[in-house]
């Protein structure tokens, strides 16, 4: 019988793992990275995962000339300084929050149409590698409407 | 969106604890201790260490409400005729034919509230809502939205922020159901959407300084991320079918030529607002424009027939 009860339980919780973690990323974004775009309008598109540390993400995105965007990269309170650079298509940086206090949002405009890679980084913590903190981690783009 | 393969990595030590976890228990006494090696100890390190470089990759296409903005930016004007009609929602009756509706649906709604067409703004919402229903998603666009909409119809930021709320519900909304095949197809219909527009709304091109036909050409850039949004889940019949359509577009992109110059990066103290500072140069001549226009028209008449 007790076999039986551990499969039940290891399916539950397969079942269980990534809803969760979804859910908890759908809310982080809408109700605590959103904020951060202020008075940008959010564009509607939802980019977040869960990370952990030591892991990073990459964002390919289409930035087009004559528009102003906001950019921001939260990361839920079990991660600290996320950092964010933001490449060329050669992969040239052209910014990191790490040289700005990690500050969660960057204003920019492109004079001409291109793509930009935006890479986030979770910083491996002081924490024994065995316990390795993971949390969400959104990236949202606001749009200047005037 | 978030690459499927990729999207869980933690998932995966958890599991491999959850099954070490069910074997110790069944197989060894509680109190015996595990014994390892220092061999066994290094590998382990190299294990974590390797899971600490996966990296996930996300591919974002300009949404509905980016993309009007960018139009009406580029000196669109506004046109009724050429929306996808709101009597044309009984013909969509499977998920695919849904999604890519949703999506010209957003598209055409976020066109319309820029050019402060309240009225076809609530009916294109009603449309959408319509769709995604039909898709399940029941919570992404609900009554209140709409009320909201007829409640604010002079009030242009009151409802760019509701129809943004909607696309962050339906995209959200889905990643959490895992059904983002899905939402690959919804972004790229409102993507199809916007080109439509665009390309209905140049009959001139000869006309030197069209900042539209600019804006037109420069999705050369953004089709390449629609098909790699595509392919993180190609095994999706819908999905491949869609790529198979871009794959044909893909082939009159690639007689646009966009050639760019380098970026320099100029912060403004001031304004706090950086410019990115580059120089593009597009050719498109007027025989691959028209038949780009034709292509858009000919994908866009079989998604909304």
């Amino acid at each position: 019988m007790k076999p039986f009860v551990y499969i039940l339980l290891f399916l539950g919780m397969l079942t269980f793992i990534p809803q969760s973690g979804n859910a908890q990323c759908k809310n982080f974004a809408k109700k605590v990275c959103k904020l951060e775009l202020a008075p940008y309008v959010h564009d509607g598109n939802f980019n977040a995962a869960i990370l952990t540390e030591g892991e990073d993400a990459e964002l390919f995105k289409t930035f087009y000339a004559g528009q102003e965007y906001r950019i921001a990269v939260c990361g839920s309170e079990s991660l600290s300084n996320v950092e964010f650079i933001i490449m060329d298509v050669d992969r040239r940086v052209l910014y990191t929050n790490a040289k700005d206090n990690y500050k969660l949002t960057w204003d920019f405009k492109v004079e001409a149409t291109q793509q930009l890679i935006i890479l986030v980084k979770v910083p491996s913590g002081n924490n024994d590698e065995a316990e390795l903190s993971s949390g969400c981690v959104a990236i949202m783009f606001g749009l200047k409407t005037n | 969106m978030i690459n499927g393969p990729k999207r869980y990595s933690c998932k995966i030590p958890i599991l491999v604890l959850l099954v070490a976890m069910l074997a110790c228990k069944s197989e060894k006494p509680k109190d015996e201790s595990i014994k390892v090696t220092e061999d066994e100890l290094m590998a382990d390190t190299a294990a974590t260490k390797s899971l600490q470089s996966v990296k996930q990759i996300f591919y974002s296409l300009p949404s509905p409400l980016e993309t009007a903005l960018i139009l009406k930016r580029s000196g669109a004007v506004y046109d009724e005729e050429i929306l996808n009609p709101v009597e044309n929602i009984s013909h969509y009756n499977t998920s695919k034919a849904m999604a890519l509706n949703l999506g010209i649906y957003s598209t055409d709604l976020s066109y319309a509230s820029l050019f402060d067409q309240t009225q076809a703004t609530v009916k294109l919402m009603t449309a959408s809502k319509k769709m995604a229903e039909g898709l399940g998603i029941l919570n992404a666009i609900d009554n209140s939205v709409i009320q909201r909409l007829e409640e604010n119809v002079n009030n242009r930021d009151v409802i760019m922020e509701t129809i943004s709320e909607t696309l962050l519900n339906t995209n959200s909304i889905l990643e959490e159901d895992e059904r983002v095949a899905l939402g690959s197809i919804i972004l790229v219909g409102g993507w199809v959407e916007g080109l439509y527009i665009a390309t209905s709304l140049v009959d001139d091109l000869n006309k030197v300084d069209n900042e539209l036909v600019d804006r037109i050409a420069d999705q050369k850039l953004s089709l390449g991320t629609v098909l790699n949004l595509l392919n993180q889940n190609i095994d999706n019949k819908d999905v491949k079918e869609v790529y198979d359509d871009m794959v044909d577009l893909k082939s009159i992109y690639d007689q646009v030529q966009i050639s760019a110059s380098e970026v320099d990066v100029i912060p403004d103290k001031q304004s706090k607002v950086t410019t990115l500072r580059s120089k593009n140069v597009i050719t498109v001549n007027p025989e691959v424009f028209k038949k780009l226009k034709t292509k858009v028209r000919e994908l866009r008449n079989k998604y909304t027939a």
